[in-house]
C-alpha cells in the first residue's frame, strides 16, 4: 500500500503530459522547428518555477514526509557524457517524438507503436551498459 | 472545472503542473528522474548477472516503477475520460514543413501513420521506432537522465552538467530534424 501515493502522483503525471501536449510527436517538430511557443513555455515556466522551489525548500530547510531534509543531488562533472550522450538522447527524441516518460504515456494512450520505442529504449540501455567502459565520459 | 481540464492546458498551467509533480516526488523523498526506469527493467529482466551497471539494488526503485505504471494509467485516462475531439492546434508552417517530408498532420497527438497498431505492419516504420528508441534508451543513459531528470530537476537544481546535457538534446534534436529526417521519411 505504501506504493499507492507513487502510482496516484504517476497517473497525475501522465495526465499532466497529455494534456499538456507534450507527448505529443507533432509537437516536438515544432519544437525543433522553432514555430511555436508551446513547448517553450512548458519547458521554461517549469524551470522558473523549479528554480525558486528549490531555492525556497534549501532556505527554509524543508522537510520530506518522514521528516528528512530534502537533499540535491549534484551531477558529476565530467561533460563529455553530458554533450555526446545528450546529443544521442536529441536524436531519438526528435525521431520518435517522445522522452522516456512520454513513451509510456502515449501507450496508455493507446498508440500501439510506442511499445516498439520502449523496446528500442530498453535495448539501447542494455546497450549502454555494456559499452560503458568502452566510451568516453 | 471539468471543462477547464478538458480542453487542451496553455503552457503556463501545463509546466506549473510539471513542477508540481517534481516537489510532489521531492516531498517524498524521491527525485523526478524518467529514464531510471528503464536500467530498473534491465536489471529486473536479470542483466545484472553479466553486467556490472545493472548490477545494484533494483528493488529500491520500485517506488519509480510504481510511477511508470501510473503514467500509463494517466494517459489511459486522460485520452479516455478528459479530452475532447478537437484536433491539436498545431502550427501552420509545422503541418506544411511535415506535409513535404511526407508526415500527414491527422489532428491527434501522434501521427496514426507512425504509431498505429496498423503502420506496424511497415517493416521501415517499425525500424524508424526502433532505432529511434534505442537513441532514446543509450542517449539517457550515457548523459545520466532524460528530460525530467537534467532539463526540469537538474537545471531547477541551476546544474551546469544538466545545462549541457539539455544543448546536447537540441544539438541532436536539430540535426535529426533537418538533416536526417529528409532522408528517411
Amino acid at each position: 500500500m505504501k506504493f499507492i501515493k507513487y502510482i496516484l502522483a504517476g497517473t497525475l503525471f501522465g495526465i499532466i503530459m497529455f494534456k499538456s501536449e507534450a507527448v505529443s510527436w507533432y509537437r516536438i517538430q515544432e519544437m525543433f522547428r522553432f514555430q511555436s511557443f508551446h513547448m517553450y513555455g512548458i519547458i521554461g515556466t517549469a524551470i522558473v518555477l523549479g528554480v525558486i522551489a528549490v531555492f525556497l525548500i534549501k532556505k527554509f530547510k524543508i522537510k520530506d514526509i518522514s521528516g528528512n531534509p530534502i537533499l540535491f543531488h549534484h551531477k558529476d562533472k565530467a561533460y563529455r557524457k553530458y554533450l555526446i550522450g545528450g546529443t544521442i538522447f536529441g536524436l531519438g527524441w526528435a525521431l520518435t517524438g517522445a522522452c522516456p516518460g512520454p513513451m509510456f504515456v502515449n501507450l496508455g494512450s493507446g498508440y500501439a507503436g510506442m511499445a516498439v520505442v520502449i523496446l528500442g529504449a530498453l535495448l539501447g540501455t542494455y546497450l549502454y551498459g555494456v559499452m560503458k567502459n568502452k566510451l568516453p565520459h | 472545472m471539468i471543462d477547464f481540464i478538458k480542453q487542451p492546458w496553455p503552457w503556463y498551467f501545463s509546466g506549473t503542473m510539471i513542477v508540481l509533480i517534481m516537489l510532489i516526488l521531492l516531498f517524498f523523498g524521491k527525485s523526478f528522474g524518467f529514464s531510471a526506469n528503464l536500467r530498473t527493467i534491465c536489471s529486473m529482466a536479470g542483466a545484472g548477472k553479466k553486467i556490472k551497471f545493472f548490477d545494484f539494488k533494483w528493488k529500491d526503485q520500485v517506488w519509480n516503477l510504481m510511477f511508470l505504471a501510473g503514467s500509463i494509467l494517466g494517459g489511459f485516462i486522460a485520452t479516455h475520460y478528459l479530452s475532447e475531439p478537437a484536433p491539436i492546434k498545431l502550427s501552420e508552417a509545422t503541418i506544411a514543413d511535415l506535409k513535404q517530408l511526407g508526415v500527414k498532420f491527422d489532428g491527434g497527438l501522434n501521427p496514426a501513420d507512425l504509431f498505429s497498431l496498423e503502420a506496424m505492419k511497415d517493416l521501415k516504420t517499425l525500424g524508424i521506432l526502433l532505432i529511434g528508441g534505442l537513441l532514446v534508451g543509450f542517449g539517457s543513459r550515457y548523459a545520466g537522465g532524460c528530460t525530467s531528470g537534467h532539463a526540469i530537476s537538474g537545471l531547477s537544481n541551476l546544474q551546469l552538467p544538466s545545462l549541457v546535457a539539455v544543448i546536447g538534446f537540441f544539438i541532436g534534436g536539430l540535426i535529426m530534424t533537418f538533416l536526417i529526417m529528409p532522408f528517411i521519411f
